[in-house]
This record gives structure tokens, sequence and C-alpha cells, in this order.
């Protein structure tokens, strides 16, 4: 099977859509999320995801849905937008930590998901899919979801990305200059959750965050700035989600997990460079004294 | 500079108040920091708000701009409730700490770029000329794509300025905008807000000595310990020398005041 065989085969078509979507919206809401020191955040959303699916899988088994899955991404939805809004709602109004919001949301999701679950009539075996990711479970309805997620995440995403990255820069600055900081805060969970919801079908609800905050890693490792971290962080994602997956159509692999550590590889291979290049330069002293005189830096 | 957008409302009328505090208590955790501050601060005045370390400067600042809530009392701008209202938009804020906390560094452009934001305008235009006007403004027109957190502390501190600057405001709040830069950068800067305050912009800014700023001032107001205990004219106060304050190390001349404050 060729590469071009691949994008017209139905089996493969809609995942690599997806794959695509995955790759644009993921490091858009990661960038934020990492300028906002709150990386782990995608990780928590994604384990109350699979409270989510279990309670979507429950709701179906009620109406007798088939297949038995039917409501498990809306569910999902549902869950993540609720549980991004309480941990922004702790964040601004709580007693409790932040760091321990979330790992109670990682317990809470993930402990919600198995009971809710068995109480469906189904196994912890169910989850599986989700947890780790799998292509055989992708369905059209999912491709129309993810298109209509990512259009949100990335019409606000980059539509407003002035605005998100002055606020996440700098929320005091931001209050003072009349910006609307909690509407701000508020959006950026739930375009996370939105993200991780569109996502856990083929990454899987445990690495779904990977591909949010990985790129954005491995592109401050190459480029400066702001608006630049974000668009090479988008390529490298997008790079990776389609080399990840057309791998596993060659070799037995899960999806998931190929396109996470390809996400890291590339991390690595920046930081490699940066490390050598960093080297020659110091050896180099007409390259050193450039980069010590200020003045000699473009605009 | 003034303003020039089509929303911005009719610029303030010499004596009209652009900050008015009234018995304005702020509580920081369980800490006290402000008891009961009365503070106007009218159109073309430039004040100066002194003190020592903790003595309640920035949190009055803070509490005036609505980052921080009164615990009693009132806050208000350009006659709005502090917390709320367009009234943002007409002021430009330099923070005490610079920021380049966030872990993806903006470049300079970037940063007053983001200045451009207010309350009725969330889409800055990428290439704005203001922005290369303001950093211009301020002497870093150069490094304008280096990232803030890879400069020295004195250009950070500029670009905060530039920051402030690129939105035309009528009032500049200023926390400590000479910290860390260097005699010569402050003359070019103290330069600069003269020349905001000839063409009508109001300042309150914090300040450790009266430095480059000093024959400038049109009011001095001194806080000890969260309570005004001086509001007036800052020849009134002989360690408010200009040529004096100028040659003092950081801090003595807060011990001056300590001094003068106190008398017992």
């Amino acid at each position: 099977m060729t590469p071009l065989d691949l994008l017209t085969s139905d089996v493969l078509r809609y995942p690599l859509m997806i794959a695509v979507l995955i790759g644009l919206t993921a490091p858009v809401v990661g960038t934020y999320l990492v300028q906002k020191k709150l990386s782990l955040l995608g990780d928590g959303l994604g384990h109350v995801a699979l409270t989510g699916v279990a309670v979507g899988w429950l709701v179906g088994a009620w109406m007798a849905a088939t297949p038995a899955d039917l409501l498990a991404i809306p569910g999902a939805l549902v869950a993540s937008v609720i549980g991004a809004l309480a941990i922004e709602w702790v964040r601004e109004f709580g007693h409790t930590s932040r760091d321990v919001a979330l790992a109670i949301l990682f317990y809470g999701g993930i402990a919600g998901g198995v009971v809710i679950i068995q109480l469906a009539g189904g196994t912890s075996q169910n989850l599986m899919g989700y947890l780790f990711g799998s292509l055989s479970t992708v369905t059209r309805p999912d491709v129309v979801i993810a298109v209509v997620l990512a259009v949100v995440v990335l019409g606000i995403g980059l539509g407003l990305s002035g605005l998100l990255a002055a606020v996440t820069g700098d929320e005091d600055y931001a209050r003072a200059a009349g910006l609307p900081v909690r509407t701000v805060n508020v959006l950026i969970a739930i375009m996370a959750a939105l993200t991780v919801t569109l996502s856990m079908r083929i990454v899987g609800a445990l690495m779904v965050s990977a591909l949010m905050i990985v790129p954005v890693a491995a592109a401050q490792t190459v480029v400066v700035g702001f608006a630049r971290t974000m668009r090479t962080a988008m390529a490298i994602a997008v790079v990776c989600a389609l080399g990840g997956l057309l791998i596993t159509v060659y070799v037995d692999l899960p999806p998931g997990g190929v396109i996470v550590l390809l996400t890291i590889g590339v991390y690595v291979l920046g930081l490699v460079t940066k490390a050598v290049t960093g080297r020659v330069r110091r050896k180099d002293p007409a390259a050193t004294a450039a980069a010590a005189a200020p003045e000699h830096v473009g605009a | 500079m003034r303003p020039d957008t089509p929303h911005s409302p009719a610029p303030a009328q010499p004596g009209e108040p652009l900050i008015e505090t009234r018995d304005l208590s702020v509580t920081l955790g369980a800490t006290p920091v402000l008891h009961g501050v009365d503070l106007r601060i009218e159109a073309g005045e430039m004040v100066a708000l002194l003190g020592a370390n903790g003595s309640g400067k920035s949190t009055l600042l803070r509490a005036v701009l609505g980052v921080e809530p009164p615990t009693a009392g009132s806050a208000r701008l350009f006659g709005e409730p502090a917390r709320r209202g367009s009234a943002h938009d007409r002021l430009g804020y330099v923070p005490q700490d610079t920021p380049g906390a966030g872990s993806i560094p903006a470049t300079a452009r970037e940063t007053v770029t983001s200045g451009l934001l207010c309350s009725h305008s969330w889409f800055p235009r990428r290439r704005d000329p203001r922005v290369m006007e303001a950093l211009e403004a301020v002497g870093l027109a150069d490094l304008a794509d280096r990232p803030v957190p890879r400069m020295s502390g004195g250009q950070r501190r500029r670009v905060m300025i530039a920051r402030a600057l690129v939105r035309r405001p009528e009032l500049l709040v200023l926390d400590e905008p000479f910290a860390g830069i260097d005699l010569a950068t402050q003359d070019q800067v103290a330069a600069l807000f003269r020349e905001l305050a000839a063409e009508g912009t109001t300042m309150l800014v914090v300040l450790h000595e009266t430095g480059a700023l000093a024959g400038n001032l049109t009011r001095a107001v001194v806080l000890d310990h969260g309570r005004v205990v001086h509001d007036g004219p800052p020849e009134l106060r002989p360690a408010l020398d200009p040529g004096h304050d100028h040659a003092l190390p950081a801090g003595h001349l807060d011990e001056c005041l300590g001094q003068e404050i106190h008398p017992a």
C-alpha cells in the first residue's frame, strides 16, 4: 500500500483527517498551557474524559443505543468541559492548591471511569481503546465532531491569540490593562477540554496531553518568540501525528504511543542540535562577539 | 501622545480626578497593608509616591488599578470603580516586576504589541507602526525581535515602559520605572516622561529616590506602614532636594524620610 492509497482507503481516511486536526489544535492549546505553567491540565482532563466515556456508555445502555459507545465521545466532551471549569474555579476561588486539585481530578477521573463502566454492563477492557487510542474505533460521526471541535479551538486559539498570549504571559498587567482575564482563563480551559475530546480516540486519554506539550517544548529548542513557537509546534505535531499514523499502517503498533514517541524524538533532536550549535558558537569568537553585542541584532 | 481610537472618551480636563481613593484599606492574606488611604490625582499632575520598602506603595498602585480588591473604602479610576469599566483603556501601567516568568519568552515586539489590547480592542495589528514608535522612544528599536527574558534588567524595564506608552495613555502609573536602569538611560527615560507630561499626560510614579524626575514633580505622597504621612509639594521635604537626592545610594532617602516621619 502506497501512502496515496492510504489517503483514499476508507479505513484510514478518517484517522488521518483526525490526526491532522489533532496536530493543528493540540499545540495551540499547549502553548497557552505551557505559558500558564499548567502543562498537566490536559492530562487531568484526559482522565476526567474517561469518566465521561463511561457515563456516555451507561446512558447509551439505558437508551439501548447501537453501537453501545454511541454517546461515549459526547460524554467525554461534557465531562472534560465540567472538569476544566472546576479546575479554573479552584484556581481562582478555591483554597486547595492547584496541583492537589489536578491530582484529585486524575484519580477521580480514572476511578469514576472504571466504576461507571462496570455499572453500564461493560468492563474496564472497554475503556482500553480510549486509554491508549486506537484506529479501529474511528467512525464518521467522530470525524464530524472532531472537525467542529477543531474549528472552535483554532478559531479561538488563533483568532484571539494576541489577547490569550497577553493574559497568559502577564496576568497582573492584563488585569490592570482592563483585559477580560477570567473569561480568557475559562476559554483556555474549555479549549483544552475540547482538544482532549478530539484527540482521545486516536492518541488515547493517557497520552493526549503529550501532543499539547511536547511539540511546544520541541519548538522552543529551535525558535524564540511566542507566535513562532506556536507555529513551529503546530508543524511538528502535524508531521509527527501523520508520520506516526503511517508507521502503524506498516508495523502493528499503537498509534498514540508511536506519535508521542516521535514528538519526543523531535524534542531530543532539537536539544542535541541546540547543544552542538551552542558549543560551535562558543568556539567561534566572531559568532560569540556578534551574539554579545545587542546593537548587532537586527530589528 | 493622545489616545486616538474612535472609542476614546473626551480627554480629562485639568482638575478632574483620574485617581481617587477614599478611606482605602487592603489586607493581603492576613496582613493589613493599607489603612484608610485617601489619594486624589488630578489630570495634568506628576505625583511621586514615596516610602520605605514594605510601606504599601505597590499595593496602593495595585488597588488603584483594580488588581487588588479593597477590604474597605473605595478606589476609582476616571470616576469609575477601579475593578471594572473601560477606564483601564485610558491608562498605561509599568509593573515593578518585569515579566519573563512565563515559560515561552515573548519578543520585545510581541510584548509591546500586547499593550495595544484593551477592553474594546482584542485584535492588535501584528505590524502596528505604534509598536516600533514606542520601542524607538525607549531606545530599543534595534532589539525588537529579542526575547524579553534575554535582555538586561534595564532593557526589560524599558520594554515594559514601551508597552505602557504604546496605547498613548492619558494616565501613566509607573512602579519604580528607574529600577535597574543606568544613569544615562534614566535621564533619557526621564526626558521622555517630561515630554509626555508637557503634552498633558498625568503620572503617578512610585520612586525610591526622586532622582531624575525631582524638578518635575507637582506633588509627593509619602506612605509609611500603609498610611499617608505626607501629601504636598515635594520641595517642602529637605530629603527630596534633587541635587542631593541624585547622588544618594538606594534606600538612603527612605532612611531620611523615615527619620522625619517618626520624629519621636
